[in-house]
């Protein structure tokens, strides 16, 4: 069983009509799993036993045409804290760590009746752009298992993308769902901030993270959204906003005639590779075919958020990391003689290298004496950031480009070098910074690597970006394009 | 090199951030924070007189609750994740060195 073939709504049917079990449905999926993995390394933990036991009840109790989700496997990002079941972060600090409640956007999920397969491997702690900063392993890009498949939510597109699971959860602080998605030739969306609920997401950049779904489709994404999404009072900066039935407004394959599209001229500058620009180009023109205006635009500031995301994302992590102490929970080092010793060498054994160094940049954006020079001035930038979108954004339903500026890059290529690898989240960065939404979906292939491209919307108007989505989705073939893994598939 | 952070800071910041390096860490680290902090200094070229400071993007203020405790009665699931407990209780290594303790 792999889901290239078939998307949630297809899979429902299926259930209902009783053509497979969801006990079949699941212990299909574990088989496709055990088959694959040895290739794409994307999971950190299965969730085996459970999620066959819980499959039974389902099928005891009968799945009906208004449960869409009922029986569904879903695959976590492994910095969503999952009751029982082991969360890592990808972090030796966390190695054995089992917490005792759901996120909030994992118990919407079991609400709904979907299966959780397993933990996704990712950057420890969210950290990174290739899962390369994993404790535990390397997950390998679908369509080249030389090449990373981008990160930090690395392990859920790959698992995705390779057809393990029709449905991931990722988190983005800096682009980590949209370059992933866009590094696999997967569907992914970053929320407006505040959309989803952070509860029991294992907090990096608290003013940054979002929870959100990775997909084949984007209608499949929709659903998923409309699932997690909405207030939650253990996340007081999740919004009141009522959330919408997304997956139903898509029904419309040329609902972007009429619309202005905004191309931000910074999007294809320097750096951008040219198989990355011509395929945004392309898909520019497709817009345009549809009915849709594209003019090019400035964000005159973009340049600044990688700088102004570093203070402050690190700022906020080192102050949210210094939770890991080893007194109440996860790794704590023998050597010790005294409390001091039991937190620095704790820490130090226990986080890897590019958590110590987000952890150090942070520190010292805050520390006396550089706080006005550095987290302040990152906080201000933050807000002209802000207003470049904001003018854009006045007279444009939405913007376009790459989500990234390269396709997926070799495995270990980068990670040598922390300042190339920071550059890789230029164009998604920004985003966060502003809190609006982002969605990345394929938009063509580069040297036989996928190209994703990045929608920006208003805040709470996911609902554009996904019509628009949909659109270029129902007018290109790109998301129909399957890795071969192999040719086992 | 351009000396913006210099291997004693580094070790100033590290000490703050309860962390310690080896000397082949901090070779390795001080070059490279120093770059880092190199490309937050590209910032300076922002205009931000009278610009506000940006701390949070969510669209609630100021959201009140009662002041209610609620037991999730999950106190032995938790003390499980603990490293040393005994009797209901977290433990941990005295607070003063124990090989000055004499």
């Amino acid at each position: 069983m792999n889901y290239f073939k078939q998307d949630v709504a297809s899979l429902h049917a299926d259930l209902v009509a009783k053509k497979i079990s969801a006990k079949e449905l699941t212990q299909a999926t574990f088989d496709n799993i055990k088959a694959t993995d040895p290739k794409i390394d994307a999971f950190l933990t299965l969730n085996e036993d459970a999620a066959l036991k819980q499959a039974d009840a389902i099928d005891a109790q009968g799945i009906a045409a208004d449960q869409p989700l009922a029986g569904i496997p879903v695959a976590l990002k492994d910095n969503l804290v999952t009751k029982g079941l082991k969360t890592t972060a990808a972090s030796k600090i966390l190695e054995n760590f089992n917490p005792v409640y759901d996120a909030t956007a994992v118990s919407k999920l079991a609400n709904a009746q979907m299966v959780t397969v397993g933990k996704t491997n990712l950057d420890e702690f969210a950290m990174g752009g290739s899962t390369e900063n994993s404790a535990f392993k390397t997950s390998k890009n679908a369509w080249d298992q030389t090449k990373v498949p981008g990160g930090s939510s690395g392990g859920s597109a790959a698992a995705v993308a390779s057809g393990q699971v029709p449905v991931a959860l990722g988190s983005d602080t800096g682009g980590s769902i949209r370059q992933p998605a866009a590094f696999n030739g997967i569907v992914g969306i970053k929320p407006t901030y505040g959309r989803v609920s952070r509860w029991g997401l294992i907090a990096f950049g608290s003013s940054l993270d979002q929870i959100g779904p990775m997909t084949r489709s984007v209608k499949d994404n929709a659903t998923i959204l409309s699932a997690i999404a909405g207030h939650d009072d253990h996340d007081l900066t999740s919004s009141t906003q009522a959330v919408p039935d997304f997956a139903a407004e898509l029904n419309d394959a040329t609902s972007v005639k009429g619309l202005r599209i905004g191309l931000p001229k910074e999007f294809l500058a320097e750096g951008v590779d040219d198989g990355v620009k011509s395929a945004i180009l392309a898909a520019a023109d497709t817009y345009r075919k549809l009915g849709a205006t594209v003019d090019e635009v400035s964000l005159p500031h973009n340049k600044y958020g990688v700088a102004a995301y570093y203070i402050i994302g690190s700022s906020e992590a080192s102050s949210n990391l210094q939770r890991f102490d080893g007194i109440r929970y996860g790794y704590r080092a023998d050597d010790v003689k005294n409390l001091e010793d039991v937190y620095v060498k704790s820490r130090s054994e226990g986080f890897g290298e590019e958590v110590k160094r987000r952890i150090m940049l942070g520190t010292f954006s805050l520390s006396a004496g550089f706080y006005d020079a550095y987290f302040l001035k990152a906080a201000k930038v933050r807000t002209v950031i802000i207003n470049d979108f904001k003018a854009v954004l006045k007279d444009h339903d939405f913007i376009m480009g790459p989500v990234a500026p390269t396709t997926a890059f070799g495995i270990g290529d980068e990670i040598k070098d922390p300042i190339t690898m920071y550059m890789n989240d230029v164009l998604t960065i920004p985003v966060n910074l502003a809190g609006l939404p982002g969605l990345s979906l394929p938009a063509g292939f580069s040297n036989n690597l996928p190209v994703g491209m990045q929608l920006i919307g208003r805040p709470f108007d996911e609902s554009t970006l996904y019509k628009a989505g949909y659109a270029f989705e129902q007018n290109t073939d790109f998301h129909l394009q399957l890795p071969t893994l192999g040719g086992q598939n | 090199m351009a000396n913006r952070i210099n291997r004693e800071q580094v070790q100033h910041v590290a000490g703050l951030a309860k962390l310690e390096f080896t000397d082949a860490e901090l070779d390795a680290f001080t070059p490279q924070l120093d770059d880092i902090i190199g490309m937050f200094e590209t910032l300076s070229e922002v205009d931000t007189d009278g610009v506000d400071v940006t701390s949070n993007v969510s669209d609630q203020l100021n959201v009140m609750r009662e002041d209610v405790a609620d037991n999730w009665g999950q106190s032995a699931a938790l003390l499980k994740n603990a490293p040393d407990a005994a009797r209901g209780f977290i433990k941990v290594p005295a607070i003063i060195d124990e090989s000055e303790d004499n």
